[in-house]
């Protein structure tokens, strides 16, 4: 269970987030939506530990993620991120990025690991690509690897930053029908999209966020088909 | 130049005795390196550090390194050190003088090399459970690498021609000093020093050759 409480985040003198309350329960798919410089993006480094905080909490199974004595590197084992950019190491095979941490962050055996990353290629079509380095794929392919490469520390998380944003039109597809593969086998979720789409098909909840505060939160149907807020209604009808 | 008659044969004599020499060279250049990448690496990283007790010593180091003459950073290695009571054989403060000389200019190197790694590749393996120096590391070094390998190779072949100035420190082993040797006996100062000149040519062409080959092994992607 993720619990957010009271988060606040400025950079300098701009808050971004303006307390934030929220917890995700096991299982649950959660998409966060709302105009660009909402925050939401934030949220998700905050969530894993990459960026600190300013105030309120942040509690991931019982673990405090902001405190001092808390062991980052331990914690962001089971709480797996995907990014916008893919972020593929370049210099390593496709097979070698998949198995870089579950060897050396968990100490696996290549072998062990080479298994567990042969899974994870299939699981999200890159079966044939192994030995091929990321420069030869294409952004579609790079992104559905970079799920492959979270999903080989298996993780009870997984946080989902805008991962169709940099993608040509026609290779969206590819990477949203994984990230609903992922959802159906019941993985924990939180996928802040500007697919709206997605939100409303695969999400149990969705999330707006608006200038750092989340506006509304609550079923796909809801949020989508009776708004409660205003600003809720006015991004919904931008966006359409 | 009229009435000088070249003596070349006495030259092509003293070969096998500068091959020796060109070995010594060859040697000091590679250990030059080895010690100046590794510096280098601890400098770039101490630049960008965020404490002050870090990035002040490293910025010191490549401030002397590249600013003053790489003979000097030699001598000082040799006569200068001796005035605290550290004696360095000619071998050591040549060595130690060149390795001093390129980690401060690789230093430079490899943090241009990194600027030009994108922040989120440290951000991806943090996010993967990586402590800061595994992921700098596994992720950072060597893509750092790959990115400067064409100005490495260049202070690879600056060391090699450094170690000539050896000979002021009265190193008599490498390829510089044997020639020197040669020469003070024979007075054939022309064709020692151009059969010595086409041997550094060759070495610092053999160097580049290896460079390639292991950069087609290591650089694959």
């Amino acid at each position: 269970m993720i619990e957010i409480e009271n988060v606040h985040k400025s950079f300098g003198a701009l808050q971004v987030l303006k307390g934030i309350d929220l917890t995700v329960q096991r299982g649950e798919v959660v998409s966060v939506i709302g105009g660009s410089g909402s925050g939401k993006s934030t949220l998700l480094t905050c969530i894993n530990g990459l960026e600190p905080i300013d105030k309120g909490r942040i509690v991931v199974d019982g673990t405090e993620v902001h405190a001092r004595d808390t062991d980052l590197n331990k914690l962001r084992r089971k709480i797996g991120i995907v990014f916008q950019q893919f972020n593929a190491f370049p210099h390593l095979t496709v097979l070698e990025n998949v198995t870089l941490a579950p060897r050396k962050v968990k100490g696996m055996g290549r072998k062990d690991a080479e298994e567990i990353a042969v899974q994870q290629l299939s699981h999200v079509g890159l079966a044939d690509k192994l030995n091929v380095y990321p420069s030869r794929l294409s952004g579609g392919q790079q992104q559905r690897m970079a799920i492959a490469r979270a999903l080989a520390m298996s993780p009870d998380y997984i946080l989902f930053d805008e991962v169709t944003s940099a993608l040509d039109p026609q290779l969206v597809g590819e990477v949203l029908d994984t990230l609903k593969l992922l959802a159906d086998e019941g993985m924990t979720m939180i996928c802040v999209t500007h697919e709206m789409s997605f939100a409303r098909d695969v999400s149990d909840r969705v999330a707006f966020f608006h200038k750092g505060v989340m506006a509304e939160i609550g079923a796909p149907d809801q949020i989508f088909g009776d708004p409660q807020q205003e600003e809720t209604r006015q991004f919904l009808s931008s966006v359409r | 130049m009229g009435n000088y008659t070249f003596q070349w044969r006495q030259a092509f004599r003293a070969f096998p005795e500068m091959l020796e020499g060109a070995l010594v060279t060859l040697q000091i250049s590679i250990l030059s390196m080895l010690i100046g990448v590794t510096i280098a690496v601890l400098l770039a990283v101490g630049r960008d550090a965020k404490s002050r007790w870090l990035r002040a010593p490293a910025t010191a180091w490549v401030e002397v390194a590249r600013n003053t003459p790489a003979l000097f950073q030699i001598y000082m290695a040799h006569f200068g050190l001796g005035s605290f009571g550290i004696y360095l054989s000619p071998y050591a403060a040549l060595l130690a003088g060149i390795a001093f000389n390129n980690a401060g200019y690789l230093c430079e190197t490899f943090r241009g090399a990194m600027r030009a790694i994108p922040g989120t590749q440290l951000r991806a393996g943090r996010s993967l459970g990586m402590g800061q120096a595994k992921a700098f590391r596994l992720i950072i070094l060597p893509q750092m690498f790959r990115i400067s390998f064409l100005p490495t190779t260049n202070q690879m072949i600056w060391a090699i021609l450094m170690t000539s100035l050896g000979v002021t420190v009265g190193l008599n082993s490498d390829l510089a000093g044997v020639t020197q040797d040669l020469n003070a006996r024979s007075f054939r100062t022309f064709e020692f020093f151009a059969l010595a000149a086409v041997i550094y040519y060759v070495i610092a062409k053999a160097v580049m050759l290896g460079a390639r080959l292991l950069a087609a092994r290591l650089f694959r992607y």
